[in-house]
């Protein structure tokens, strides 16, 4: 060690350099940007909103085919005083997140399987893309005799949905690692799962978040679909009991509902993400 | 010792990249390597790296073919290939998984220190420059201490100033074990001055296929050979036979591949 030590004080002395080169992110004024960059967003449907509600008020919208946005908002209070909103955005919220946790499971896995090994690829690839060929809803048949009417075939369904765009993405991006990383794993002797784990995985990383916000949003798209295929409960279940009993603001309200959760959900995963991939050094994705 | 025994490399489509190259280096010695581009330079050491397996002859270490690689045999590339996800720390202890924690953050620590980046620790690569980063790459390969560290046009990249200052630096790490400790370093480069500042010999390749044109002891004074006042007379006389080793053949003329004696460079001065 005191020979290392000694190159220390010797050969190390002009290759000093000072940690303050090193500056942290800047944060303050990236977040008054976005929030004036919020504002302008926020401008038009503002004014579309208004011109909405004063249109239902002059009784130049017919309010029985659209309510106004009071009404609809209205409906979404009630919703939630009489515990109905609950009920409904839980049931909702609930096959969501256990179709997405089971299709990004599959996906993740067998992503990693046939973009690290190209024998899993040859095998695996071919028979899942002609899957993908298949429209989702289509399966809904299929699933109903297969898993019942009730929650699995649901589940199943939205988990589909969410495989798709997951693998994908990991898959090509797991094939897109940079060999000359791969190399330094194989100069440490990785195994090849400490190389998926240690390499393959991280550098796959922001494609991978890229995949699960796609998937993410295919499962709200598909929880829909499943809702509306019979359901006695959920947000989608409003939207057709909505239908049946003639109360456009009960499905405006639903609308809005899933456009508040499928937001919020995506913010949530896009953030968590964001923090994961903050290491990237790209245009604009870190700072 | 290191030993390559009449090692050829011809790759899958037919062109062959190394031809019945024959090599030994002894523990603790640093050799040059030098040669026209494409010459099959990096091929030779991937080789030795166990990245890639000769379709002719051996490469052994110390008696024992190398099959893989392996943790004894370090290598740094041209470009550093620090992991971007990974903290300058966590980059310097990527081969050390198999330590114990605090094992594992003094050897870090220290490494880190002699190369002057003691304060980085926690920087991401995209923080540093690039004289910086291939600064963490050597101690990356240094910290595990390798018996064997091969390293390809290392410096390649790096402005002049930066450059001599890594070479140095590379000179202090390696001359601070004591002599038999010391390990064996093969050095790819193109620039001839490296090759004569940090080699104890030069080997000269020849392209298409890769040969050994011929070897060179370097027997100046080690401090300060730059300014040594024989430098410029070496250094033109190396110049002169990697020209020879660059020129095309004459049709019939025949390669003198594997050429292994050692001509010494300085005495014909
Ligand atoms: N995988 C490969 N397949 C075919 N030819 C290759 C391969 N790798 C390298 N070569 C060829 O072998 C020769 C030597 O390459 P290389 O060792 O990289 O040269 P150097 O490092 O001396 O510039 C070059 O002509 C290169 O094109
Ligand atoms: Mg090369």
């Amino acid at each position: 060690m005191t020979t290392w030590d000694r190159a220390a004080q010797t050969g190390g002395k002009s290759t000093q350099a000072t940690p303050a080169a090193v500056h942290p992110p800047p944060r303050g004024g990236r977040v008054g940007r976005s929030l004036a960059g919020l504002g302008m967003g926020l401008l038009l449907p503002a004014l579309l909103l208004a011109g909405w509600e004063a249109g239902a008020a002059l009784s130049v919208i017919d309010t029985r085919l659209l309510p106004p946005p009071s009404r609809v908002l209205g409906t979404i209070a009630e919703l939630a005083a009489s515990g109905d909103l609950t009920l409904h955005a839980a049931a909702t919220l609930w096959r969501v997140a256990v179709g997405f946790g089971l299709g990004v499971l599959a996906a993740t896995l067998l992503g990693a399987l046939t973009g690290y090994s190209e024998g899993a690829k040859r095998l695996l690839d071919p028979t899942l893309q002609a899957l993908r060929n298949i429209p989702s809803i289509a399966w809904v048949p299929l699933f109903i005799l297969w898993f019942g009417i009730f929650e699995t075939s649901k589940v199943m369904l939205i988990a589909v949905g969410v495989f798709f765009p997951v693998y994908l993405n990991l898959a090509s991006a797991i094939r897109d690692v940079d060999r000359k990383l791969v190399e330094v794993g194989r100069v440490y002797n990785l195994s090849h799962f400490q190389m998926v784990r240690r390499i393959l995985l991280p550098a796959a990383l922001p494609a991978y978040v890229v995949g699960l916000r796609g998937g993410l949003g295919l499962g709200w798209m598909f929880v829909v679909a499943a809702e509306i295929m019979g359901a006695s409960e959920g947000l989608g279940y409003l939207l057709v009991d909505g239908q049946m009993t003639g109360r456009t603001h009960v499905i405006l309200a639903a609308i809005v509902l899933f456009a508040l959760f499928g937001k919020a959900t995506d913010l949530i995963l896009a953030g968590v993400g964001q923090r994961l991939v903050s290491w990237q050094d790209g245009f604009k994705s870190a700072r | 010792m290191l030993r390559l025994k009449n090692v050829s490399r011809r790759f899958a489509n037919g062109y062959l990249a190394l031809d019945g190259i024959d090599l030994a280096v002894d523990r603790g010695e640093i050799v040059g390597i030098v040669g026209g581009s494409g010459c099959g330079k990096s091929t030779l050491l991937r080789l030795v790296a166990g990245l890639d397996h000769p379709t002719g002859g051996a490469v052994e270490l110390d008696g024992a073919p190398v099959e893989g690689p392996r943790l004894d045999i370090g290598v740094v590339f041209q470009e550093p290939r620090l992991m971007p996800w990974l903290t300058i720390r966590d980059n310097v202890a990527f081969g050390l998984s198999h330590l114990g924690r605090a094992e594992r953050d003094a050897l870090v620590e220290g490494a880190l220190a002699r190369v002057g980046l003691a304060g980085f620790a926690k920087a991401l690569p995209r923080q540093l420059s690039g004289g910086m980063a291939q600064r963490a790459a050597l101690a990356r390969a240094l910290v595990a201490k390798p018996g064997v560290l091969l390293l390809d046009e290392p410096f390649s990249a790096l402005d002049a100033l930066i450059r001599m200052d890594l070479q140095e630096h590379l000179l202090h790490v390696w001359a601070s074990e004591p002599a038999g400790e010391r390990p064996t370093l093969i050095l790819v480069t193109h620039d001839i001055e490296e090759a004569l500042v940090l080699s104890d010999r030069v080997v000269v390749m020849r392209g298409n296929p890769g040969r050994v044109h011929g070897q060179y002891r370097v027997d100046l004074p080690r401090a300060n050979r730059r300014s040594h006042s024989d430098f410029p007379a070496v250094r033109e006389r190396l110049l002169e036979e990697l020209r020879a080793a660059s020129r095309p053949r004459e049709p019939g003329e025949t390669s003198r591949g594997g050429v292994t004696t050692a001509r010494p460079l300085a005495p014909a001065f």
